[in-house]
């Protein structure tokens, strides 16, 4: 029997840049930062002043009684879930065929913190009966499984900076091994908070440009200084291709594979060799049944670290060889900010509009191009591809040496 | 301190119009918290915390089971205030 094929059928996003998959989109074409101040006391406090928060409170978006029950990360899962679901169709569908895995990296964080104050400051009896749904990391995959009432299996992979990736991934597998016939897939992010803002300062992961916010997340720029932390959710309905064929699904797009790896190498820093990013771009490869000379674009984790941007360019150089040369790339973390869990959930929701208009969105705030970064990057305004048939990638790494690169095709 | 059953039906609508969202109009005596008004077990402990708050009585947790109606909760709170 031939392997399930798996294409995506449904696109759902809130970001910084936008309140749904169209708006961002758009603002993302346009080179638009989503990096703003943060005005809350707190913040002038931290050694970082600003970050890249959704760009429509979810509050405009939902009831005001279920915000009250769901975490911020939830809430993202829900809106960005609920505009997915709809885009594909809404389905009629067995539910015991339907999955959901949606990653997060750290979860129901403020909801944790904020609990955590009542709980000293007011006492037990006023700590919320809410707190432990709306702080379990899975509490957005099983959010969005209830109300879809999805009875193939709910899941939350976690590994950092790679779990919306790796979430998509597992959706892929779930179709495959004939789990199910569509997952709706990503990850979701809400940590602009000052006690997760002051963790990442003290590792000197993000950047200080408080003088200028919305050029602080600038990858591949000589004079970057780290990320710009961000936040939201982006999600894929993933379907199998008979499926969607069978009821004439609006088909944006093939996920053609995924490739999995470890560094084994250190807790947060990435691996300078960049061994276990080259070998998960093969693998990836391989599982789609493609070769270098198929891809035309990759979408980056690029997140405007010093060291990370240029390890992973490398990596990417030797995994690619002279095949780079023809790889238009874009790390739109430069208008984003990095959404942690989220970010390879967006970032994949990217890649799929990128396919389909046919244009590579721009990298911004590069002044000057590192010259030890020798990937062919798009800079400042979109780029056209190719036409005919094509392929994109989007890898994501995380803490702890998690790589994960996932493979889209035109079809 | 007495409390008059109409104040506390008044104060237990706005309670749990703010957590269940259930419009205050249709709270009444009669109405079931878990069948009619869909308040589930969590908000339950919400809407009773917020009652003790407002009301400046203690509602124990074995006494919140016998809590089935909107008449119930009233009944207990004046009870217990007096």
């Amino acid at each position: 029997m031939s392997r399930r094929r798996v294409v995506v059928t449904g696109l759902g996003a809130t970001t910084p840049i936008g309140g749904d998959v169209t708006t961002s989109w758009s603002a993302l074409l346009a080179g638009t930062s989503g990096v703003r101040n943060l005005t809350e006391e707190w913040a002038q406090t931290l050694p970082v002043h600003f970050a890249a928060r959704v760009a429509v409170e979810p509050s405009e978006q939902m009831e005001r009684v279920e915000l009250r029950r769901l975490d911020r990360s939830e809430q993202f899962a829900m809106i960005a879930s609920r505009e997915a679901w709809k885009d594909a169709g809404s389905p009629e569908i067995d539910k015991e065929r339907l999955g959901v895995v949606i990653a997060s990296g750290i979860g129901g964080v403020t909801t944790l913190l904020d609990q955590y104050d009542i709980l000293r400051e007011k006492g037990v009896r006023l700590v919320s009966p809410h707190t432990v749904p709306m702080l379990m990391p899975n509490g957005p995959a099983a959010n969005v499984g209830l109300e879809l009432q999805a009875r193939a299996g709910v899941h939350t992979p976690v590994s950092a900076c790679a779990s919306g990736a790796e979430a998509i991934g597992y959706a892929l597998e779930m179709i495959r091994n004939n789990r199910a016939d569509i997952v709706v897939s990503g990850g979701v992010e809400a940590a602009i908070h000052a006690m997760p803002m002051s963790g990442f300062a003290a590792m000197k992961a993000l950047s200080t440009r408080n003088d200028e916010p919305q050029r602080a997340s600038r990858p591949y720029d000589l004079n970057r200084d780290g990320f710009v932390l961000g936040e939201g959710g982006g999600i894929l309905v993933l379907e199998e291709y008979e499926h969607a064929v069978a009821r004439g699904a609006k088909i944006y797009c093939e996920i053609a594979g995924q490739g999995l790896t470890s560094d084994g190498y250190h807790i947060a820093a990435p691996d300078p060799d960049g061994a276990g990013v080259q070998r998960a771009v093969k693998f990836a490869l391989r599982d789609s049944g493609l070769t270098t000379k198929d891809i035309v674009h990759l979408n980056a984790h690029a997140t405007s670290t010093p060291a990370g941007d240029v390890a992973e360019a490398n990596a990417l150089r030797a995994a690619l060889g002279a095949d780079a040369d023809h790889v238009a790339v874009s790390a739109t973390k430069s208008m984003t900010g990095h959404l942690l869990g989220s970010a390879g959930a967006i970032e994949s929701v990217f890649i799929v509009k990128t396919l389909q208009d046919r244009l590579a969105p721009p990298t911004i705030n590069i002044d000057d191009l590192d010259p030890a970064v020798n990937v062919d990057v798009v800079r400042d305004k979109p780029r056209a591809l190719p036409a005919g048939d094509i392929a994109a990638l989007n890898d994501s790494f995380g803490f702890g040496g998690h790589n994960v690169v996932l493979v889209f095709k035109s079809i | 301190m007495a409390l008059a059953p109409a104040d506390v039906l008044a104060g237990l609508k706005e309670i749990v119009e703010e957590v269940a969202g259930i419009a205050a109009a249709s709270i009444e005596l009669d109405k079931n918290f878990t069948e009619d008004l869909e308040v589930d077990s969590l908000s339950m402990v919400e809407v009773v915390v917020a009652a003790e708050e407002r009301f400046g009585v203690k509602i124990p947790d074995e006494a919140v089971t016998d809590l089935v109606t909107v008449g119930d909760a009233v009944n207990f709170i004046v009870n217990a205030a007096k």
